[in-house]
């Protein structure tokens, strides 16, 4: 009888052992995700804080159409708004995000490509500083980006196999979405006279 | 017995296939990354574009600023980046080798593709203050770049990297130093240098002595030392016959996307 009570309570604190030791994993996990998750964001939001710069340097250095410069200014009041925290990261709130950083995006290649035949433009040094930094943020955003996939890879591979998949469902863990790469919104479009 | 339905057979064989050539894919495009080299250097020819005695002009340089400071500045000279932009095959470099300290990620590598005329700048996270985006973009453009053009490789690459020096300089200590527990591998360092210099006084004064240069005027058995300039051939000669190989090796620093570059 006595056997029976210590086997049984021996299965009980493996039990817990086990369970308090993926739980601790996913908490981990979810953490990673969080701090990727951040990473993305300052990303963008350094290109954000580029953005009112290179405007003003262009205005400044030559007569530029005003709807190309609206335009990213618009978009970037857009993509700054839409903003979410990780654990909002549902699949419609990431291509929410990521639609309004890709137009900001559109727009910002289509300034750039435009300031292509502003020799004057290509001449200032300001300009070619903003330029390359906007050049770094872009892959500062590819890499946070990728980063931020793969951790939610780890992270949702845990929370969807057995046995966390019980915990993570009792304590609230759900799997998150990732980027997709944009088709086409990666390239800068043509420009057209 | 249980019968396994034909279309099981169809699935399986196309599953199969679709994970060889993903793989295949996959081992493809990582071939492109060249391994880490061992022992670890930090200026990397790949395509031999550099002579023997300016590498390790350059080696030097960049290995008495990694002892005094940590910072790890990497030279990678390759054929073409593959089918990665030049930007994303030096992250991708920088991550996999570790270049940097883990922790202050102060890695750098200035990338040359030959083929391609590609140059690329990439700054480690701990880099990204002192060498921001813009001043690397300037010194590909108006260091290397002009340099390039003339061919003046070494030229370039050394002026490069003083730029690099001095922005840099005051950004990290080395930790070694500051700490005074000397790592196995610079004692050994040392030892083997006063072991050099003390049979190099040793033999000189015996020459003068003996005032002829006879069998011992080619100094032979001087040959691994004078090789430090000869890659590849005499790996043993670096850091006093340590096992360490360069004495030295990659920090597990890491990359976030820093950096600038251009066509020359």
């Amino acid at each position: 009888m006595s056997r029976g009570i210590i086997a049984t309570i021996a299965i009980i604190v493996l039990i817990v052992i086990m369970g308090g030791c993926s739980y601790n994993g996913l908490v981990q996990q979810d953490e990673s995700v969080n701090t990727a998750w951040s990473k993305v964001q300052s990303d963008y939001q350094r290109r954000a804080d580029l953005i009112p710069n290179l405007v003003n340097t262009v205005k400044g250095a030559a007569e530029f159409e005003k709807s190309t410069l609206t335009d990213v200014v618009n978009a970037r009041a857009n993509a700054t708004s839409v903003k979410f925290t990780a654990d909002q990261l549902t699949p419609e709130n990431i291509q929410r995000f990521q639609q309004a950083q890709s137009q900001l995006n559109g727009s910002l290649s289509r300034l750039l490509a435009v300031a292509e035949n502003y020799p004057q433009l290509k001449a200032n040094e300001n300009f070619r500083d903003l330029q390359a930094q906007l050049e770094g943020t872009e892959n500062r955003i590819k890499v946070s980006r990728n980063d931020f996939n793969d951790a939610v890879q780890s992270y949702n591979r845990k929370v969807r196999s057995f046995p966390t998949n019980v915990l993570a469902g009792m304590f609230g863990f759900s799997a998150k979405a990732y980027f997709e790469a944009d088709a086409g919104a990666e390239k800068a479009p043509t420009v057209k006279f | 017995m249980v019968t396994i339905p034909a279309p099981f057979f169809k699935y399986l064989r196309k599953g199969l296939w679709l994970f060889f050539s993903l793989l295949s894919f996959i081992f493809t495009y990582a071939q492109d990354i060249p391994e880490r080299p061992v022992p670890a250097r930090l200026v990397n020819d790949y395509v031999g574009m550099l002579s023997g005695n300016e590498k390790a002009q350059l080696e030097r340089k960049l290995k008495s600023y990694m002892d005094s400071t940590s910072t790890q500045i990497v030279i990678l000279v390759v054929k073409t980046t593959g089918d990665y932009p030049p930007g994303d095959y030096a992250f991708e470099v920088g991550r996999r080798w570790g270049i940097g300290q883990k922790g202050k990620n102060n890695g750098l590598i200035i990338l040359w593709a030959t083929e391609t005329r590609k140059l690329y700048i990439a700054t480690g996270y701990g880099m990204e203050g002192s060498i921001p985006d813009a001043v690397a973009k300037q010194i590909v453009s108006n260091t290397l770049t002009p340099a390039f053009r003339e061919q003046q490789y070494y030229q370039g690459l050394d002026q490069a990297t003083t730029e690099i020096i001095q922005r840099a300089s005051g950004e990290y200590k080395s930790e070694g130093n500051a700490e005074g527990d000397l790592p196995i591998g610079t004692v050994l360092i040392f030892l083997g240098i006063a072991v050099v210099v003390f049979i190099f006084i040793a033999r000189s004064m015996g020459n003068s002595c003996r005032n002829s240069g006879g069998p011992g005027a080619g100094m032979p058995w001087f040959g691994p030392y004078t090789t430090m300039g000869g890659w590849g051939s005499s790996s043993g000669s670096w850091g006093g016959g340590s096992s360490g190989g360069g004495g030295f090796d990659f920090g597990g620093g890491s990359f976030g996307g820093g950096g600038a570059g251009g066509d020359y």
